[in-house]
């Protein structure tokens, strides 16, 4: 039998307890995530007008997308200016072409 | 030893996903990828704002969209995004059998979602005669929603081969960077989801 890569032993337990303690904040964060989407959901099936029910709930998408970034995706770990800054990027992009073509058909 | 020892070292280091060149390369690339994803989704998600209600006679958003199904879609995409958290915490511990245990989970999880999308498709199709072809506001809603349960199929199919290639070598420097960009890829499609959700769904059903 092959052991080499069974070497769960060695690593310490100091960093056992870190990586511990990092899954209790993705924790955390999913239930917020689950939060806002149910809040999301809620919104909507409870018939409030269009005209708050939009902002709300697109804010509450911009949030828990933030969550997923941050947190599920370790945007907020050092080491990620590259990754902070191709997304912002990306998302300067999104919010052009959203602006565009919501204007189009508005004029 | 049938590998290099540097990729199976004694004492795994904290993060193994990025303790390579190669690895940091691997992570640097595929934001770079993700960059571009935004991008793209940008353009479908901004020419579905804008042909949203033009629906040519055909059936409309507030007629074709039930909250129940879309919620439990949204419920399987973002467990299955913690789960690939999980898995990477067990990566992090370098216990392999709990990390593909994890990543399995994930899989079902994303089959599940994708066997809901294609009810979804084929109820819409069969039972409202609503296709690709029916408006622009069809046209809109089949890529944007299409290409992301395009995307959910390719990243099965990452995850699957991956599983089955790694099986027997267990964890190392090698191939611990491919699961952690998988892992990245698959919560980037679950942003996405929310989006979908809300712009989509919640605001078709609202407007």
């Amino acid at each position: 039998m092959n052991n080499e890569n069974m070497n769960i032993d060695k690593i310490n337990s100091f960093q056992k307890q870190q990586n511990k303690e990092e899954m209790k904040k993705q924790i955390i964060t999913f239930v917020l995530m689950i939060a806002f989407t149910v809040v999301a959901f809620a919104v909507v099936a409870s018939g409030l007008e269009a005209i708050y029910a939009v902002p709300l709930i697109l804010i509450l998408a911009v949030v828990q997308v933030g969550f997923q970034f941050y947190y599920f995706m370790h945007m907020k770990d050092e080491g990620h200016e590259v990754p902070a800054a191709l997304i912002y990027g990306g998302i300067w992009v999104a919010i052009l072409v959203a602006l565009t073509m919501a204007t189009i058909i508005w004029w | 030893m049938s590998q290099d020892h540097s990729l199976n070292p004694e004492t795994m280091p904290h993060d193994p996903s990025k303790a390579t060149t190669e690895g940091k390369h691997k992570f640097l690339g595929l934001w770079f990828f993700l960059g571009g994803e935004t991008v793209l989704f940008a353009c479908f998600f901004g020419t579905f704002i804008a042909l949203r209600n033009s629906t040519a006679g055909g059936p409309t958003s507030q007629e074709l969209f039930g909250l129940e199904l879309v919620f439990l879609m949204t419920v399987l995409l973002l467990t299955s995004s913690l789960t690939s958290v999980y898995a990477i915490y067990h990566m992090k511990n370098n216990d392999f059998k709990k990390m593909q245990l994890w990543f399995g989970i994930t899989a079902l999880l994303g089959i599940g979602f994708l066997a809901c999308e294609l009810y979804e498709f084929a109820h819409y199709i069969t039972e409202y005669g609503f296709t690709f072809r029916s408006s622009a506001f069809g046209s809109a809603f089949y890529t944007l929603v299409g290409f992301h349960g395009g995307h959910v199929i390719f990243g099965l199919s990452w995850l699957i081969a991956l599983m089955v290639r790694n099986a027997k070598r267990g964890l190392n420097l090698y191939n611990a960077p491919k699961y952690n960009t998988f892992s990245l890829y698959w919560h980037f499609i679950d942003v996405v989801w929310v989006f979908i959700f809300t712009v989509v769904y919640l605001m078709g059903a609202v407007s």
